[in-house]
């Protein structure tokens, strides 16, 4: 049995969740196996439609203390779910949510861990999972054999499209104990309105070459025609132009969405470490030697003041004849 | 207090990325290794700042050779008062975590401080082994952390947002950006951490699950298609009838 641990961050489900159950159900026609799905806590809607992914069963054990994210809980519901199965793969969403826990589940099934992967590479005849991960921060990629019987792996967002390969099923709910909790939440903080980044599939983000937090507001509206998720640069958050949350970089966050659209960055390797795994890179820059040039794959050089607002009127127009 | 701050040592942030011919292992031939910065600028000064306020010892722990030795002594630098080594190679983060969490057991520290992840295998992983080995709450990607008493307050990193948390000592904890600020150790700082105790202490053994098989190195780029600034029809054409990504 290949087991999900599909998340849902208050109470809602993520992309990052359908994703992981589409991953899982690939991996388990791939060993011969079903896939089965497990939910923590309370959900809005019915689990059950995590079938729609690929999952064969779901799992719910939906003790409201699970609503709160306490690594030690998830570990051990989440290993005792794994054994009541029988699971061989348990697959989290390399999110906050996972890289908290993932570790954890690792060591309590006694488990190989490969967090952040791509893809499997293949499924060898003595029983090791070979999968893909980006590493040295996109600069390389590398192949690891998980030998152990169970196995652990954390899927990065966007590696793969959610797909429906399933029809709904029946959610069932597992009698586990859940210990006591250990973490208190006492507040969260997030920002409505566009996706968050880790999620994002456009992003478009901007630097210092804006000159001026007040001048956001073509960068805005070129995120708003496209659909996408604003980022910026780190001198840009350092200065407070813009919010910290949507600093992409070493420092910052990590994306790899599919289109990125860089404007007046110049594309210091601290930046392009948080974003060259962005399937595609545009740079929109009035400097042609700007570096950013060498990572991208479509490059304007020009004003941004006139080009940006140029390419938001051809999105509208290209938009209005779909 | 006692505060334990596990320090990984990475390539430099520049370095060239390469490996050895059988693609089985970096290639640090003539690389420049620096202290992970999430761990140095984060985790380590954080725990300096809250040992300063409430008083007690800073232990900068790492594993690996006798070659990391220059990296543990800008830890002391910094400001932590003490430093262990665990003798091996740091072959994964399973193996690295085990040592950790042996090597804690007996110490008691009140806060195990790491960085949010290491800057060259991005595993991110390491924390929450360590704290399921020690049977320890485990907060990730802390952005900000106080004390209140025996408890803490920790912010962490969310999608698109913060979630303060309240847990009580002790615990294992990621740092990340926001939790402190740099700091460059000065004059007296690099000649105090020359004496400052720096334990070796062998590994205990422990499973392997996980084996590298390659690495690679992307191919290169094509290069870039420059656009007319004047055309942004032609950028929009080609995302979305060559990229397929509009």
């Amino acid at each position: 049995m290949v087991l999900v641990y599909a998340e849902s961050p208050r109470g809602q489900f993520k992309k990052a969740a359908f994703e992981a159950v589409t991953f899982g159900k690939k991996l388990a026609d791939q060993l011969g196996q079903s896939c089965a799905a497990v939910v923590l806590g309370n959900v809005q809607g019915d689990p059950g439609e995590l079938g729609r992914y690929g999952a064969s069963r779901v799992l719910q054990v939906a003790n409201e203390q699970l609503n709160t994210l306490d690594s030690q809980a998830y570990a051990q519901v989440l290993a005792e779910v794994a054994r009541q199965v029988g699971a061989t793969v348990v697959i989290l969403s390399h999110t906050s949510t996972g890289k908290t826990v993932a570790g954890r589940v690792a060591v309590r099934l006694n488990a190989g861990l490969v967090s952040g992967v791509s893809s499997v590479a293949s499924v060898e005849s003595n029983g090791a999972l070979v999968v893909r991960k980006s590493v040295f921060s996109g600069k390389a990629t590398a192949e690891y054999a998980i030998v152990s019987p169970v196995k652990v792996l954390s899927l990065m967002g966007n590696a793969i499209r959610p797909e429906a390969i399933g029809q709904p099923v029946a959610a069932e709910v597992l009698p586990v104990a859940v210990p006591a909790l250990r973490v208190r939440v006492r507040e969260v903080r997030t920002v409505e309105g566009r996706v968050p980044l880790p999620e994002a599939e456009i992003v478009v983000s901007a630097g210092r070459g804006m000159k001026d937090p007040s001048n956001w507001g073509i960068v805005e509206e070129l995120a708003d025609v496209l659909g996408a998720t604003t980022a910026c640069s780190r001198p840009v958050a350092d200065s407070h132009w813009r919010p910290h949350h949507e600093h992409v970089g070493q420092t910052g966050i990590a994306i790899r969405p599919n289109l990125y659209i860089a404007i007046g960055i110049s594309g210091a390797i601290q930046h392009l470490a948080g974003v060259n795994n962005s399937k595609v890179i545009v740079v929109i820059n009035k400097d042609p030697e700007a570096p950013f040039f060498k990572a991208a794959d479509y490059g304007v050089v020009g004003d941004l003041f006139e080009v940006v607002p140029r390419l938001t009127q051809a999105i509208r127009k290209f938009k209005a004849a779909q | 207090m006692k505060f334990l701050v596990c320090i990984s040592q990475t390539p430099d942030t520049t370095a060239r990325v390469a490996f050895t011919p059988d693609g089985k292992a970096y290639d640090g031939t003539g690389v420049t290794f620096i202290m992970n910065p999430y761990d140095e600028w984060y985790a380590l000064v954080r725990a300096c700042e809250l040992r300063e306020a409430l008083g007690g010892t800073v232990v900068a722990l790492n594993v690996g050779p006798a070659a990391n030795e220059t990296t543990i002594r800008k830890a002391l630098a910094i400001g932590a008062d003490e430093a262990v080594r665990i003798d091996a190679e740091p072959t994964s983060s399973a193996f690295t975590a085990r040592q950790i969490a042996e090597y804690a057991r007996a110490e008691n520290f009140d806060i195990i401080f790491l960085g949010k992840e290491t800057i060259d295998y991005n595993g991110a992983e390491v924390g929450a082994m360590v704290a399921e080995y020690l049977e320890l709450p485990y907060i990730a990607f802390a952005s900000k952390l106080d004390l209140e008493g025996t408890t803490a307050v920790v912010e962490r990193d969310i999608e698109g947002g913060v979630e303060a948390v309240e847990v009580a000592l002790p615990f294992v904890v990621s740092a990340a950006k926001g939790m402190a600020e740099q700091r460059i150790p000065n004059m007296r700082g690099i000649m105090m951490a020359r004496t400052k105790p720096l334990k070796v202490v062998p590994a205990v053994p422990a499973d392997e699950p996980v084996q590298v098989v390659k690495f690679t190195l992307p191919p290169p780029k094509a290069g870039v298609k420059l656009v007319n600034p004047e055309d942004m029809d032609e950028l929009v054409r080609l995302l979305h009838e060559e990229a397929k990504v509009l």
